[in-house]
């Protein structure tokens, strides 16, 4: 099925939040996530199932400024 | 408050603009901004502000200017190596544009002051380059229910989000907690292309502006991505979050703290697409 991640569409296998998160090499702790538009808790990322069409976010911590 | 002669042909290409104007001036001349961090994101936002008339500016930051900070933080030059970045930072301010009131704070932004700092002025600017800094700056806005606009850079990345508080969404409704230390590393270490800073310093300066002018939209429910590599913005979507532990419906934080001290980058995995 196809899912946008970050603006792109890409091709995943039906899975979590959590296995698309593993599959591209991203702890959880690393990133807020958001899905269609709303935050997902770190809590249910793991059982959260994603699905055709939908809109996932991975927001990295972004820290400088000096 | 009248405008002198001088100061009508200084500003003329701002009144000149319907949404400007002589009225829009005058709000400029009267507003009160506050710097957090004398730096990289700082020192752009705080020389357009400075030109741009802003009544009030407030420096603050506990540092000085390192020959590792200029090549990226343009208030400070080759001579004031060594010497305070508020007061290297004033000096080019007032240079620029001796209208502007410049505050100086020789100090760092810590629970125990930020409250009442922040009190005294109608727009926040964040500068810092760690995030125990940018959640205390977040909370501390919050609190005072102050305009905030939020910036980051990291290597080619940048990121600029303003929060108007309990009407936006505010950094703790996105990010509930600084990363956790061990993911991290300094930004000294990860480095950061220059010019960024003069990119993302600026879009805050121009927040801020507008916020102070009421026009236009503010880049508020949505975080402003840049990847200098391909010269490419984004928008991502965000939006008040009930769970938000600052500004949700059932609040943890309900007071100022300081967060750890750590460094300020997190090795990031890129996602890559
Ligand atoms: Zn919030």
């Amino acid at each position: 099925m196809q899912v946008k991640i970050n603006g792109k569409a890409e091709e995943v296998q039906g899975a979590t939040v959590l296995d698309l998160l593993k599959a591209k090499n991203i702890d959880p702790h690393m990133v807020a996530v958001e899905l269609n538009n709303t935050m997902l808790e770190h809590d249910y990322l793991a059982t959260t199932s994603v699905k055709e069409g939908d809109q996932v976010e991975f927001l990295f911590y972004m820290g400088g400024g000096q | 408050m009248e405008f002198t002669d001088e100061q009508i042909t200084r500003y003329s290409r701002h009144i000149l603009l319907p949404e400007v104007g002589g009225k829009g001036q005058k709000k400029i001349a009267k507003s009160r901004m506050l710097i957090v961090g004398a730096g990289g994101l700082g020192s752009p936002a705080a020389l357009y502000l400075a030109a741009a008339g802003v009544g009030t500016i407030g420096l603050i930051d506990s540092d000085v200017a390192d020959l590792s900070n200029l090549q990226r933080q343009i208030l400070h030059h080759t001579p004031d190596l060594g010497r305070p970045k508020v007061v290297s930072g004033k000096e080019k301010i007032q240079a620029l544009n001796p209208d502007v009131n410049v505050v100086t704070y020789e100090d760092r932004l810590i629970a125990k002051n930020a409250l009442e700092l922040i009190r005294g002025y109608d727009v926040v600017i964040d500068g810092v380059d760690n995030f125990p800094a940018k959640f205390l700056i977040n909370d501390a806005c919050v609190f005072a229910e102050k305009p905030l606009v939020h910036g980051g850079i990291l290597r080619f990345d940048g990121r600029v989000f303003t929060v108007i508080p309990k009407k936006s969404a505010c950094y703790r409704c996105v990010f509930k907690n600084p990363p956790p230390p061990g993911l991290v590393a300094s930004c000294q270490e990860a480095g950061v292309i220059g010019v960024l800073a003069g990119i993302i310093g600026t879009i805050q300066a121009t927040e801020a502006l507008k916020l102070v002018l009421g026009i236009g939209r503010p880049l508020t429910d949505r975080m402003l991505d840049f990847d200098a590599r391909r010269t490419s913005f984004r928008e991502i979507k965000t939006r008040r979050n009930p769970n938000c532990p600052l500004c949700g419906e059932h609040p943890t934080i309900t007071e100022l703290f300081d967060h750890e001290p750590e460094s300020c980058e997190l090795k990031q995995a890129k996602v890559e697409a």
